[in-house]
């Protein structure tokens, strides 16, 4: 609390993104893990919560008569637009918020504090809730061809890995610990994916240190251990996910890549995906694309491809193609690094373990592979989210990148997922939040000096308890696009931008109906409906059977609601609003109608932390809003002399 | 019309059965039969009824009731093509009309027609102003009156605002599909080109803005209280654009199947939009022909936009706006041929070919290109048209570049997820009848 120079302003304005000529005036409130805009408006009152946690970047303006505007980005990509009545006060707030948004040390993380009521018991089952053993024994491990390791017990080897790691059966601990000693960071080639149809694995490591002509034998003999551990193939594949200078550049630093003479039996390549800071760049110009004011077709498209964001994506998706063809159709096996094998490695495993094997495509799957290629493994979590103050060079949008390459396969296969885009945004909103201990820390070895599992709560439990929300009613587990290895298109035309995460705030860009929400309401009442047949079957066989007993007094529940009321009501609110279409030719409009207009904020007080990230509690309140649909539309009826002043005035 | 008689259209002899023969299904009189039923002050003129006031138009043509034939006469001297002010579309919800012409030959020494002034004046409330939507931008506009065309000036027409758009001429929209049909078939693979090429195309820039200029129409009628008039240079092409939108948007009527064939009708065929030039090559044309244009289809892209923000409130699906961009460009009924409703009244069409809607019209053709989550939406939707929002119309332009069996796939199941439901209801139904019935049978339960 010491942080808060100033918990409360009156009289603040939240300027609405696209149409800044709605505002809403309330008052700022400043509190130890949230900022709070309230609206007191007309005895409508509405609530704006951002955590501290996820503000990104703050932006101060000049003052101005109307007063002085501050702008907050925050990590999901949400945009607040303030102007902050006095100088002195945004002074005050732009420095606290700068304090608070910015913890020097873990323990003022927000999921220190975060205490969602549950006794140590429910808290050690929530973390017990995933288990990455559970999903090695899935591909059948341990068996004759991959053990698992006890070299990094105590993280004594490489300090970033896990402390259980699968090793060849024929890697002996001197031949593991000497590999390590050749690779950065001590990350030796271990397994991170199995098939245990074809044997063929998937390994991941760091670059080798062979600098110009260094090698090593151990880690020669470690390749060959991984090869052997794939008996009906006679090569493996070494992808360096780094375009090749920047491989060749670390070869004057000690690092590189494999040589080909050197390794017996591997076909090495290169996939040339940029490194962090191209990344962090790149995103960096697509924001600012999307938080453009109205701009033109043009303005948007030549900013999408100067940012180069989707070439990234699409050379990411390449890669995990290229591996999972490696693996799936020609049954070899494949040792992926990068230069520290956290970042790019990361993304290509998992990606390729997407396409692979359908059970990543289900909502505990998609966990599961977070968990291990991502957590389990080292990606640097707090550095690259930005979780406290630190190197801004660390920073990196490495996981969002994941996700979207989740979300394009998505796009292409509406029935292969189970989950929904949904998933992937509450996930990617809780990697940044800090509300969950899951992505906390940049290893497991500090996730453990931390004690974020007696200290902290698991996201995966959450997000499994209310999986209702984050289902794809076009999933079958039968249907074939859920059967086997993905074979997506990389055509460029293929690759979308992802408007539901970028520009997740600006709901007006947004479809007004949504065809997923429909259907899950449809197939909420079929599962009632199948309960009402077989009580009906039942009752109707009891009264045939037992003519002249009296059977129990009927109780029918009839079934005259329509499903799609609630689909379609919170969309409907907002399909009465036309945006500004007149580049403010039309300045006598007096008719922009509030009401919808809040429910861009309203729905934000569903992101409290108490309260559910997702929209469920918004089916509720569907029947509602669309009683509201008459007024709406009725609210062009205005007062026919306001319409003479405004046009002799013009 | 040596050209017409050998068309495969006067060749084709239909293999189905004709349930209601489409060239009757949208006859100008039966329109006006519903405005009739809404409002007084319209009447329908056959002052056009030799097609000698204005080649373009149908016999019949809506105008004010206070409008004299004499003054329509007069009007149409003033306007291209004779193409005087008509009744494009009235909006139940508060009396206010969308009108379209052809822009108003003033030329550079500012000529002015009374009577043009009066029979747009007549659609106004007293007291009331309208807008005058010029889908040209002001520059295009003031050069036009070198050519005699022009503009509505304030002076004399006080009581209109002019607000003018920049809605690309039919050559320009040429270049834009023939370059966007190119870089859909770019087989580098590569991003940065692909992205430069789709925006060098302009395409998604000209669903902008035609989208936005029929949303700031309907925008003007439902939320401004006011009326409009619509008009370019010809009132053929991007006029048609925006009244025919502005209707989807206004109308629920219009996202009907039927109602949509009429809206093409009324706003496109009838209106009088030549096909025949506009629709004879599409983007593969090695000649260019001058008066070939992607106009129809990029109003046919635009309501995919709306139907793509509002799923659930088109009674039709992609589908049927993909068999109307079909049929437009080559087609074996007689309904896009032609490029007027004189033209096709001379061909004797409706006597010698049949109608695309005779075949659209039959219960499993409509059951194939209906949607089946269609849920009645009274209100005027208002899409966004924000550049995130607008998507390349992968059904048309991506159709035969990729595979779409996946999203196909998706299609099915949204349909056996509705079916199953639908099916499910009707058992559940059937079986509380029975149970009903089981239980009035049963004498122990009737005395308790």
């Amino acid at each position: 609390m010491e942080h808060i120079r100033l918990p409360k302003v009156e009289s603040v304005r939240l300027l609405d993104r696209v149409s800044p000529r709605r505002s809403r005036v309330g008052t700022l409130y400043l509190t130890a893990t949230h900022t709070i805009f309230v609206e007191n408006e007309a005895g409508v009152r509405s609530e704006t919560w951002v955590l501290h946690s996820l503000v990104c970047s703050m932006e101060k303006q000049a003052a101005s008569a109307s007063g002085c505007p501050l702008i907050i980005h925050c990590k999901n990509f949400q945009v607040l637009h303030f102007v902050i009545p006095r100088e002195r006060e945004c002074h005050d707030v732009h420095l606290s918020l700068q304090r608070l948004s910015q913890p020097e040390t873990y323990e003022e993380l927000y999921c220190f504090s975060f205490n969602p009521n549950v006794d140590d018991e429910e808290r050690r089952q929530e973390w017990d809730f995933l288990d990455l053993k559970a999903d090695y024994r899935r591909m059948g491990l341990p068996n004759s061809l991959w053990k698992l390791s006890t070299v990094n017990q105590h993280y004594k080897v490489s300090d970033t890995y896990p402390a259980d790691l699968f090793v060849p059966e024929s890697a002996t601990p001197p031949v593991i610990v000497g590999s390590s000693k050749f690779r950065s960071r001590g990350r030796f080639p271990t397994l991170s994916y199995y098939s245990k149809e074809n044997h063929a694995a998937i390994c991941r490591s760091s670059q080798p240190l062979s600098g110009f002509s260094a090698r090593c034998l151990e880690d020669e003999q470690m390749l060959e251990a991984i090869l052997r551990s794939n008996p009906r193939s006679d090569f493996m594949y070494v992808v360096d996910t780094r375009p090749k200078l920047n491989a060749i550049a670390n070869r004057a630093a000690g690092k590189g890549y494999e040589n080909e003479d050197n390794y017996s039996n591997i076909k090495f390549q290169f996939i040339g995906i940029e490194n962090i800071h191209v990344m962090r760049n790149s995103q960096q110009k697509m924001l600012e694309v999307c938080e453009l004011r109205s701009p033109s077709m043009s303005d948007f498209l030549e900013g999408l491809e100067s940012s180069g964001w989707l070439k990234h994506i699409k050379a990411v998706l390449d890669a995990g193609i290229f591996i999972a063809k490696a693996v799936a159709e020609e049954g070899v096996s494949v040792l992926v690094h990068c230069s520290d094998g956290w970042d790019r490695t990361a993304q290509v495993c998992s990606v390729a373990s997407v396409l692979l094997d359908p059970y990543y495509r289900t909502l505990r799957g998609l966990m599961v592979l977070i968990e291990k290629d991502w957590v389990s493994f080292g990606h640097k979590f707090s550095h690259r989210c930005n979780h406290q103050v630190g190197d801004p060079k660390e920073v990196s949008p490495i996981i969002d990148q994941f996700l979207e390459c989740v979300w394009q396969l998505m796009e292409q296969y509406p029935c292969a997922f189970e989950f929904n885009e949904r998933f992937l945004i509450t996930i990617h909103s809780h990697i940044y939040s800090c509300q969950y201990g899951n992505f906390i820390g940049n290893n497991q070895r500090e996730r453990i000096e931390l004690g974020l599992r007696e200290r902290s709560h698991s996201l995966w439990s959450y997000l499994w308890t209310n999986q209702a929300d984050y289902m794809n009613p076009l999933y079958r587990p039968d249907h074939s696009q859920a059967q086997g290895l993905l074979r997506p298109s990389t055509a460029p035309y293929c690759f979308k931008f992802w408007r539901g995460l970028y520009n997740r705030f600006d709901r007006g860009m947004h479809p007004r109906q949504s065809v997923e929400d429909y259907l899950s309401a449809i197939q909420e009442e079929t599962q009632q409906l199948e309960e009402q047949l077989a009580s009906h079957k039942q009752k109707i066989a009891e009264l045939e059977q037992e003519q002249g007993w009296k059977s129990e007094t009927k109780t029918t529940t009839t079934f005259d609601k329509s499903p799609t009321a609630w689909a379609l009501g919170t969309d409907l609110g907002l399909a009465n609003t036309p945006q500004d279409y007149t580049g403010g030719f039309i300045t006598s409009s007096p008719c922009q109608p509030k009401v919808p207009d809040s429910s861009l904020i309203l729905q934000d007080l569903n992101q409290t932390p108490e309260t559910n990230l997702s929209n469920g509690s918004d089916q509720e309140s569907g029947i509602a809003d669309l009683s509201c649909r008459s007024p709406l539309s009725e609210d062009s009826t205005r007062d026919p002399d306001s319409d003479e002043a405004a046009y002799s005035a013009a | 019309a040596e050209e017409f008689s050998l068309m495969y259209p006067f060749f084709y002899r239909p293999m189905f059965e004709v349930i209601e023969d489409g060239w009757n299904s949208f006859l100008p009189k039966d329109a006006f039969k519903d405005l009739e039923s809404m409002t007084d002050e319209w009447r329908l003129s056959e002052v056009n009824k030799d097609f000698s006031v204005c080649p373009s138009y149908p016999p019949l043509v809506a105008v004010p009731k206070d409008v004299d034939d004499d003054t329509l006469r007069k009007a149409a001297t003033f306007r291209h093509s004779g193409r005087f002010p008509v009744l494009s579309y009235y909006h139940k919800k508060n009396g206010m009309v969308m009108m379209r012409a052809g822009q108003p030959l003033t030329g550079t020494n500012g000529r002015r027609c009374k009577e043009d002034e009066k029979l747009i004046n007549a659609t106004l409330r007293p007291g009331k102003r309208g807008y005058i939507i010029d889908t040209r931008t002001i520059n295009v506009a003031q050069q036009a009156k070198a050519r005699g065309g022009g503009f509505e000036s304030e002076a004399n027409y006080p009581q209109w605002r002019r607000i003018h758009k920049a809605i690309e001429r039919s050559n320009v929209l040429q270049e834009s599909l023939i370059k966007l049909v190119e870089a859909c078939n770019d087989q580098s693979h590569s991003m940065d080109r692909w992205l430069s090429k789709l925006e060098a195309s302009s395409w998604q820039t000209h669903v902008k803005e035609i989208l936005t200029t029929a949303c700031l129409a309907a925008q003007c009628i439902d939320r401004e209280g006011a009326s409009v008039l619509v008009h370019g240079t010809e009132g053929t092409d991007s006029t048609l654009q925006v009244t025919s939108l502005a209707q989807i948007i206004l109308d629920p009527a219009c996202r009907t199947i039927r109602g949509f064939q009429g809206l093409v009708e009324r706003e496109w065929l009838q209106a009088g939009h030549p096909f025949r030039q506009r629709c004879a090559q599409s983007a593969y044309s090695n000649s260019k022909p001058r008066q070939e244009a992607p106009v129809f289809l990029l109003f046919l892209d635009c309501v995919w936009q709306i139907l793509r923000q509002f799923p659930c409130s088109f009674e039709f699906s992609e589908s049927f706006l993909v068999l109307l961009f079909e049929h437009a460009y080559a087609s074996q009924f007689g309904t896009f041929l032609g490029n007027r409703t004189a033209e096709r009244a001379k061909l004797s069409l409706p006597e010698k070919t049949v109608s695309l809607w005779s075949w659209v019209n039959r219960p499993q053709e409509l059951e194939r290109l209906s949607n089946p989550l269609f849920e009645a939406n009274s209100l005027v939707i208002w899409p966004s048209v924000a550049p995130q929002s607008l998507l390349l119309w992968e059904g048309v332009f991506l159709r035969w570049n990729r595979s779409s069996r996946c999203l196909d796939e998706a299609y099915e199941e949204m349909v056996h997820i509705i079916e199953y439901n639908k099916e499910l209801q009707n058992k559940v139904n059937s079986l509380r009848r029975q149970l009903a019935q089981l239980e009035t049978e049963d004498p122990l339960l009737q005395t308790p």
